[in-house]
């Protein structure tokens, strides 16, 4: 069974009996709470539009596929398997994409290959940092976000770096 | 405006490479058709977004999340000290943070939007340094438990798709310690704290 498939009913029941129980008018709350969520929603297309043309005319382009080229001697200096090039470059900019990228370097490569494995763990251990990055300041109507973009794509090539070595380190060497 | 670099960098290589391998007409719709796909995506998160805020609503009306807050407190303190100093703020990175440890990362979003809303006000559209750790720490995972990749490994026909977990905690730990480390040194780089 998936866990998440337990946590989120789990969740919202645990909240209503709790808040019912202290007498709070549970649904009404839920509600206005809600119409909240719209109004944040309202300021996060206008960033959504803006990251996501760019991303897909980048992909389409083949400009993506330079960009591997260009970085895969360098990785693989560094142990990290050329073939995931693709996965660290797309991970940062869209979750479905990457999604994509690593199951296909599952299903070609085996899922408990060094290849496979590598690709998990990059998943599991990154984010989509521009989406988060485009949301959160679009929504609360930062224009200038300093050091943030710097420090987040560290913290990413950090993982990734770090997603090679952990599987060395708990699988063998390949 | 670091932001501006990405975006303007990504369309200008799009549009020299669509001229150079002749796929600019794929680039020409690609430009739509990622326009169109952030409706739909807009649109399929619309739910969740509004779910997820109308439960913070509750857990806040009936004391849960200051409850969880107090749990958070001695760690957000420290990384945090200027949002822990709002009750409500410091509620918001609580459960921002509970869901992403948990892996329900359609909640941490809305979760930590909130809390960044609130750390916002009043600065006039510049990022404060807590800010930038916060979006920062939401950039680095922190799950603990990565339920999708495991379904994706199950799914390409592997046995123990957990068997990586360890793995995982580690990678996640050295970036997420990575991120924190960059956004405490760039921030004094940077000067102009506001």
């Amino acid at each position: 069974m998936n866990l998440s498939s337990l946590v989120i009913p789990l969740l919202l029941a645990a909240v209503a009996v709790v808040g019912m129980g202290r007498r709070v008018d549970v649904y009404n709350v839920l509600t206005r709470g809600a119409e909240e969520g719209l109004s944040v929603l309202l300021r996060i297309i206008p960033a959504l539009v803006g990251l996501l043309t760019a991303v897909s005319m980048f992909r389409a382009s083949g400009a993506m596929e330079w960009l591997s080229g260009l970085c895969a001697p360098v990785l693989e200096f560094f142990g990290v398997p050329p073939e995931t090039t693709p996965l660290m470059l797309i991970r940062p900019v869209s979750g479905n994409g990457a999604l994509a990228v690593a199951s296909d370097l599952m299903a070609a490569h085996g899922p408990d290959s060094y290849v496979g494995r590598v690709a998990a763990v990059m998943l599991g251990s990154t984010e989509t940092t521009f989406y988060t990055i485009a949301v959160y300041f679009g929504s609360a109507g930062i224009h200038r976000t300093r050091h943030t973009v710097p420090a987040a794509l560290a913290a990413d090539l950090t993982g990734f770096l770090a997603s090679a070595l952990a599987v060395r380190l708990f699988f063998g060497a390949p | 405006m670091a932001m501006t670099w990405v975006w303007t960098g990504m369309v200008v290589l799009s549009l020299i490479f669509g001229v150079f391998t002749g796929n600019l007409d794929a680039v020409a719709n690609a430009a739509l058709e990622g326009a169109r796909s952030a409706i739909d995506l807009s649109v399929s998160m619309a739910g969740i977004l509004c779910l997820w805020s109308g439960v913070m609503e509750v857990m806040n009306a009936c004391g849960l999340s200051a409850g969880l807050a107090r749990a958070f407190r001695p760690v957000l303190r420290r990384l945090l000290p200027n949002a822990c100093r709002d009750e409500e703020t410091l509620a918001a990175v609580s459960a921002n943070v509970s869901a992403n440890l948990l892996g329900l990362g359609n909640a941490a979003t809305p979760l930590g939007i909130r809390a960044a809303r609130r750390m916002a006000r009043g600065c006039g559209g510049v990022a404060s340094d807590e800010l930038c750790l916060l979006v920062v720490l939401n950039t680095a995972s922190i799950q603990l438990l990565p339920a999708t990749i495991a379904s994706v490994r199950a799914a390409a026909g592997c046995r123990t798709p957990f068997d990586i977990l360890p793995a995982v905690w580690l990678a996640s730990v050295l970036s997420v310690a990575a991120g924190l480390l960059a956004a405490k040194l760039l921030s004094r780089l940077g000067g102009r704290r506001p």
